[in-house]
């Protein structure tokens, strides 16, 4: 049995402005042992997805499966998701700075996590933990920083509180949303590291959210890359670097920071995410598309197998073949240019 | 921390100064006649300077004021004009009354007030929710005047008449007399001093509960599988209680107004009571020692507050 396994997950809320359809079926699974990377733009829908498989979005409306270890979490009874929660999946969430409670000692805070599912533990057990998991996760002194407040730890190092927590039970799965982007890269690298121990150790399962595409390079299994609340392309690694056909998916690669020459820019993908507000009909990455053909703009390509790969899948028209979609894209970049000439040619 | 007590404490003790001097000057615009009422209708001319000496009335202002203060710091606050009682006997019979009767309230008034915010806030649109809003905005708007009326028409006099005496017409019953009677003495009044703060506690701490439920860090609560109960009353009201207490300090000084009032309608012998006797009577000792006695006592309060504060936000307390 897969650990995790999401099937056709919808999440929509209902705003004054409109129905926000934040996930629009989004599938996906993982095992033991494995991570699964999970990139796309800002409002793509990735915190909203991970988050409603644990129970934790409120006031959305929900369908779809999540079948953890066999439990849908999405039907699940509220005792029984309290059980799972923080024991066999552990958090951590995109924003350090707002996620720890500022009233309590971060102390107090690791250790209500541990008591809250080992009775057996006494406080002063779960204290001696909770100082173990700080010194893990590179906080200095960790015995007397478990009587400060979170106000008294910079963002990087909350950010670390927050993962010594969510692995203080030694979860199944570890869903971190950007668990790394607060904190510089010697210690995003020592995070990491930190990540990928528990992993080997105690074939923790992860899903990691992240906009670094760097980070899914080194420890991610297979890639998920979402678009307006879709899955554009899911492939192992290998094909999503190498082989990658979303088109959406090369345009995440292309805008990655050039380094070398003196150079290191950052060229985002051309025109704004659409919002996920009365979506039209078609490709939700048709307008910004550059390969976008009539098709695009009528019907949403479902996520099909591609390359003949039954482990690679991406939603889009354009065809698998390597040269027919080389061709394609040789055609249109002649177009392009051709227009821009009689544009030159018509202002001189 | 030890410095903002000093600074808390001294400019509490100005305004007690101001205070006091306010009440004497106004006193002084007042024609008095206390000795005229004194003495009587037949009273000579030699009569009234002779009281008006006894009781030092006859001395510049500014010498009675610095005679005052000169016993108020040894903790003698004069005697009363009619009964030469102790001023200081005077309050503190009274004290016990309004301190039943304002510490009563306002527990009530935040037990009440927090409970129905938190059911409010954790089923927003809810039946109980909109309820528990109809009740608010009904006492919110009601002067607490007329609250102590209506109650004391329906529950005393309509009750009574019914054959059901189930409460005093006013009045007090000392706690030593029993719990018992001290609280159906109190109930009345502490309704209609708490249901109006009700209203206002079950708005603000539905406020700030909806407020601090959407916070990120309740999510991280959740996350942990700990329990709705514990997620609302541990983490979340933990949060939402720093703006209710820097309201309840807000209101101290207004309680003040509303003891008078509700002293008054159910004739409490308190504090208030005893004030606005004192002032119908010019009995100036009396009105100074009470004023001085609860600015003081709203002046601790703000005080206590403050540490309250602290204690509650490790941010104020650190910094
Ligand atoms: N409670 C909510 N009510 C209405 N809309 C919401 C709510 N939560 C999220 N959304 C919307 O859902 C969409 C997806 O948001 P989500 O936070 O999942 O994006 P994301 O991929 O995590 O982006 P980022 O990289 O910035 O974290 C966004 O358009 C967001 O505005
Ligand atoms: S379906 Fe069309 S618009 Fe969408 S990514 Fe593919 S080519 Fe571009
Ligand atoms: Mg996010």
């Amino acid at each position: 049995m897969r650990l995790l396994e999401v099937q056709d997950l919808r999440v929509s809320f209902s705003t004054d402005d409109g129905i926000v359809e934040a996930v629009r079926g989004v599938s996906f699974d993982l095992d033991r042992s494995h991570t699964l990377g999970i990139v796309g733009e800002s409002g793509s829908g990735k915190s909203v997805c991970t988050q409603t498989i644990v129970g934790l979005t409120r006031g959305a409306t929900v369908t779809g499966n999540a079948f953890f270890d066999g439990v849908d979490l999405l039907t699940a009874q509220p005792d029984e998701l309290r059980g799972i929660r923080g024991k066999r999946i552990g958090m951590i969430f995109q924003d350090p700075l707002s996620s720890l409670h500022p009233l309590y000692r971060i102390g107090w805070q690791i250790r209500e996590m541990i008591q809250a599912h080992d009775s057996s533990m006494t406080r002063q057990q779960a204290r001696t933990r909770a100082a173990e998991l700080l010194g893990l996760v590179g906080i200095p002194h960790p015995e007397e920083r478990l009587d400060d407040y979170p106000h008294q730890f910079s963002g990087g190092m909350r950010q670390r509180v927050m993962i010594a927590m969510a692995m203080a039970l030694n979860p199944d799965l570890l869903v971190a949303d950007e668990p790394t982007t607060a904190l510089d890269v010697t210690v995003q690298a020592q995070v990491l590291a930190v990540m990928t121990r528990l992993q080997r150790e105690f074939g923790t399962a992860i899903v990691l959210i992240t906009h670094d595409l760097g980070v899914v390079a080194e420890v991610a299994d297979d890639v998920v890359v979402m678009h307006a609340g879709v899955v554009m392309e899911h492939a192992p690694r290998r094909e999503t670097f190498y082989h990658h056909h979303n088109p959406y998916t090369e345009g995440l690669f292309d805008s990655l920071p050039a380094v070398g020459a003196g150079r290191r820019r950052l060229t985002p993908i051309a025109g704004t995410p659409p919002s996920v507000i009365d979506l039209p009909p078609g490709c939700s990455f048709a307008p910004r598309c550059p390969y976008a053909f009539d098709r695009c703009w009528v019907s949403e390509p479902p996520l099909a197998r591609v390359f003949g790969d039954v482990h690679h899948w991406s939603a889009c028209w354009l065809p698998a073949d390597l040269v027919a979609r080389t061709a394609i894209r040789d055609r249109l970049r002649a177009e392009t240019a051709a227009a821009g000439e009689t544009a030159e040619g018509a202002a001189s | 921390m030890v410095r903002f007590l000093i600074v808390r404490t001294l400019t509490g003790l100005v305004v007690l100064w101001l205070i006091s001097m306010s009440v004497f000057a106004l006193f002084y615009v007042v024609p008095s006649n206390v000795a005229r009422t004194l003495g009587g209708r037949q009273a000579t001319p030699e009569t009234i300077a002779a009281i008006n000496e006894r009781l030092g009335l006859d001395e510049p202002l500014w010498k009675q004021y610095a005679s005052f203060v000169g016993d108020a710091l040894q903790g003698d606050l004069g005697y009363d004009y009619y009964h030469q009682v102790p001023v200081t006997t005077i309050i503190a019979q009274a004290v016990p009354v309004t301190l039943s009767l304002a510490v009563g309230a306002a527990v009530i008034w935040l037990v009440l007030g927090i409970t129905n915010g938190v059911i409010s806030a954790t089923h927003p649109r809810s039946l109980a929710d909109r309820s528990l809003t109809a009740f608010a905005l009904f006492f919110y708007s009601m002067p607490s005047f007329l609250l102590g009326l209506v109650l004391l028409y329906f529950l005393y006099f309509k009750l009574t008449q019914a054959g059901y005496a189930w409460f005093p017409p006013g009045g007090y019953a000392p706690l030593s007399e029993g719990v018992g009677p001290w609280v159906n003495h109190l109930l009345l009044p502490w309704a209609t001093l708490a249901l109006v703060s009700a209203a206002a506690y079950t708005r603000l701490t539905r406020g700030s509960m909806l407020d601090v439920l959407s916070e990120d860090y309740i999510r991280t609560a959740r996350s942990k599988g700990i329990s709705e109960r514990r997620v609302t009353y541990r983490h979340a009201l933990r949060s939402a209680l720093t703006p209710i207490v820097t309201q309840f300090g807000i209101d101290l000084g207004q309680l003040v107004g509303g003891v008078l009032v509700t002293e008054t309608v159910f004739s409490l012998p308190g504090l208030g009571q005893t004030a606005i006797i004192a002032i119908t009577q010019q009995d100036l000792p009396v009105i100074i020692g009470i004023v001085l006695f609860a600015s003081t006592a709203v002046v601790v309060a703000n005080i206590l507050v403050d540490l309250a504060y602290a204690v509650l936000d490790p941010r104020v307390r650190i910094s």
